[in-house]
């Protein structure tokens, strides 16, 4: 090859992998529709990766202009820069570029709810500080317009230092394009002035910069002058030349006297917006939109705390109801499928494979995708309707009850659809012992890979007979993820009564208006999660799938009575495979609970993910089983002891669920745990804990019933 | 409390106040002064929970939630003598 055939790949292609040339952080206060925004801007543009060192999602998405690649970070919510909790902690840390490995910024877009200016423009005026180009996205401006809010854009850029502000409406579109302009030219502009919104500070600062060693912005100086010389600050302090700390102490002195300096900044700083607000903003008639009628008739005591519970019944109740058709349609495609499959191969090791390793594995998995994605539409729609907040608010007495507060069940709620970022939600919870709690608790919420667990158990084994108007199998279920709340919340009393006893934890929150969901946040949300659980049925469950199914499959029997019944011989031959064999060296330790090898291998097999008990027990059966379009359900059904009596009993099929509501069979969960409380000492304690109780559990179950 | 204004926990829905006084030696309440409840701001109260706690305020348009307890650190001018 010459060179000139590498001359010829399209120029379009080289700018690809072009890197970007600038990159600006997306800044904004939780629930400004910084998320929504970002979205639009990028849409599927966009990745997630890592900081270097914490393990911190980073998403990252690209905008592209004829000449230049801007890479847009977005960045947890936070109201100013000094943090109050771990998820503030990393946006600060990032805005002045202290991650590991990561440079600041090249420019900010802030994003400010307009009709929340009040909040929006006391972040804004701390961001002005930090010597950046800036630009500011008034979200949501349709909403501030009908609630009769008028801002005067001209007189505001003029408060805030002359910079660009763009009004957007992120559901619709509309401003888009000109934001997408500005962003591109952003970083070409010069860095605004600092405001004058507290000249005394500003210039404090600006004289402690003017002596510094290396250059710092105004913002970071600010920042240890306020909040002192702690963490990042003291790094600060250090490049500030000879009697900083004396310098700086002064300046506090003069500053905020007897004060607490955050009191001080916020007095000051407010009383700056509100001028401003007043001068730009004309004062909102009241106004009764669906949204205030709705949030204040959910403001009362009682409609508030009946409507949550209403909502979540309709949760639980679509799970179920709604999937059935779905589901009925992938399971007689995947019956069909195997047997297809054992009629084109024949009788062969490979058909084998085929048709009760993978397709009866992974297709057992695969047929609860329509449940856990119908649950996470519910979960991503409560949170982006602003509805969990709410719930937040109205169970924070009851969770101050058992020494958390209602900051707790938000991450929670989301630990229904999974444990995973169940956890990583609280990092907004603002003291450490309240978090970890919360942490140990969240494992226990009925998460979406106990459902193909629960679900077939129960479809299985619960009679379908009604109780009063409700169903016998609902209400089983129902039971289910009221033990798995139970669990949760003792569980968190019991670390707050003894490992974790501290004060009672704190309570501020924001609640937001209630907005409509916009449907492009909700579909990317929900591909990204139909993407992981897909990626799973594709790579562990696949791969345990294939190695149960060897290890069922092999050895081959060599002396098997020829006077057996087909059935008969499958059996023998299974009972002597290498899954046989180690199922009943640990059969023993299960038999106490009810359980054959068969189903203690399956449990075993489930240790790193759940749900592959699921595909596990669609293996074991078939490869025992010659009629291969009876579903799972029948073959459990039908499977017995050595001396016939049924293996799956109602007490055994109980236990078994109280085993699988308590146990954390999930690597991913111990690994997040891991990472968000930096030390081995907690995954640890929340495996052996809640694998003992779910061993005891299902014992006492079995035994007593 | 000794101040002569009445305690922002003591409003009734659909209440305003302006607040005039902030104990600010709880760090709790520190953080919601970061939040905008500072002298001179402009709150209602528009609900509360099961048992009147937490309490939801609207400042400026947006809602915001507290304990009763931090209310209790903050005192308010009324404007609406309410019901």
């Amino acid at each position: 090859m010459t060179k000139t055939s590498e001359t010829r790949i399209p120029l379009s292609d080289i700018s690809v992998s072009r890197r970007p040339s600038a990159s600006i952080a997306v800044v904004g206060s939780p629930n400004s529709g910084k998320s929504t925004l970002f979205n639009r801007l990028t849409g599927l543009r966009q990745r997630i990766g890592n900081y270097p060192g914490v393990t911190v999602e980073k998403h990252i998405g690209t905008l592209k202009s004829d000449n230049k690649t801007i890479e847009l970070v977005d960045l947890p919510g936070t109201h100013g820069l000094s943090a109050h909790s771990f998820e503030e902690q990393i946006a600060i840390d990032v805005i002045f570029g202290r991650m590991e490995g990561s440079q600041p910024p090249d420019g900010i877009l802030a994003v400010v709810d307009a009709t929340n200016l009040y909040q929006g423009l006391y972040l804004v005026q701390q961001l002005l500080d930090l010597e950046r180009p800036i630009v500011v996205a008034l979200t949501m401006s349709d909403a501030a317009e009908t609630s009769g809010v008028v801002i005067d854009i001209d007189a505001l850029a003029e408060r805030l230092s002359g910079i660009t502000i763009c009004q957007v409406v992120a559901t619709t579109g509309q401003g888009i394009n000109e934001l997408r302009n500005a962003l591109v030219d952003l970083t070409d502009l010069p860095a605004p002035q600092p405001t004058t919104a507290w000249p005394q500070l500003t210039n404090a600062a600006q004289e402690l910069a003017d002596a510094a060693t290396v250059p710092l912005s105004i913002a970071e100086i600010e920042r240890l002058i306020v909040d002192g010389a702690t963490g990042a600050n003291q790094n600060v302090l250090d490049c500030l030349g000879p009697n900083a700390v004396e310098r700086v102490e002064r300046y506090r002195e003069e500053l905020f006297g007897f004060d607490p300096p955050l009191a001080r900044e916020a007095r000051v700083r407010y009383q700056w917006v509100r001028d401003v607000l007043q001068e730009v903003q004309q004062k909102a008639p009241p106004f009764y939109s669906w949204r205030t009628r709705l949030g204040a008739f959910l403001n009362r005591p009682i409609p508030g705390t009946i409507g949550l519970f209403l909502v979540m019944a309709i949760v639980f109740q679509a799970v179920f109801a709604w999937a059935t058709p779905i589901m009925d349609l992938i399971d007689s495609g995947t019956a069909v499928l195997g047997s297809a499959v054992a009629a084109q191969f024949g009788d062969g090791a490979f058909a084998s494979l085929i048709s009760d390793g993978v397709i009866a594995g992974v297709g057992s998995v695969i047929i609860f995708l329509p449940q856990i994605l119908i649950l996470f539409v519910f979960i991503i729609l409560l949170e982006d309707s602003g509805y969990l907040a709410r719930a937040a608010y109205l169970m924070d007495r009851a969770m101050r009850s058992v020494g958390l507060s209602g900051q707790s069940i938000i991450p929670m709620i989301s630990s229904f659809a999974c444990a995973v970022p169940g956890i990583m939600a609280t990092r907004v919870i603002p003291n450490r012992r309240d978090r970890i709690a919360t942490i140990l608790a969240a494992p226990f919420m009925t998460c979406s890979a106990r459902l193909p667990v629960y679900a077939l158990l129960i479809a299985a084994f619960v009679p379908a007979q009604d109780v009063g108007f409700l169903n016998l199998q609902g209400l089983v279920l129902f039971g289910l993820y009221i033990f798995g709340i139970i669990g949760g919340i003792l569980t968190a009393l019991l670390i707050r009564k003894t490992a974790l006893r501290g004060p009672k934890p704190p309570f501020a929150l924001m609640l937001p208006e209630f907005r409509r969901p916009n449907l492009q946040t909700v579909l990317i949300q929900l591909y990204g999660r139909a993407k992981i659980f897909l990626y799973r049925a594709g790579t562990v469950i696949f791969a345990v799938a294939v190695v149960v199914w060897a290890l069922a499959y092999y050895p081959r029997a060599t002396d098997i009575d020829p006077m057996l019944t087909e059935n008969q011989a499958a059996a023998a031959q299974l009972e002597q495979s290498w899954l046989g064999r180690a199922g009943k060296f640990v059969e023993p330790a299960f038999e106490p609970l009810g359980w054959d090898w068969r189903v203690s291998s399956a449990v075993i097999a489930g240790f790193p993910a759940r749900e592959v008990v699921v595909a596990v027990l669609g293996t074991v059966y078939a490869v025992g089983d010659q009629a291969d379009e009876a579903s799972l359900t029948e073959r459990l059904r039908a499977a017995t002891w050595p001396d016939g009596r049924p293996v799956f009993t109602l007490p055994m099929v109980l236990g078994l669920l109280v085993f699988y509501a308590c146990c954390l069979q999930c690597a991913a969960t111990l690994a997040v745990i891991r990472r968000e409380t930096n030390t081995w000492r907690w995954p640890v304690f929340a495996w052996v804990y809640m694998t003992t109780i779910g061993y005891v559990g299902a014992l006492l179950v079995f035994q007593l019933l | 409390m000794e101040t002569n204004g009445k305690s922002l926990a003591s409003l009734k829905r659909g209440q305003k106040g302006i607040i005039a006084s902030v104990d600010a030696t709880d760090p709790q309440v520190l953080r919601l002064m970061t939040l905008g409840l500072v002298e001179g701001t402009e709150v209602e109260l528009a609900g509360s929970a099961l048992g009147g706690d937490p309490m939801e305020f609207r400042l400026f348009g947006c809602g915001i939630s507290l304990r009763q307890e931090q209310a209790r650190s903050f005192t308010v001018s009324s404007l609406e003598s309410g019901d």
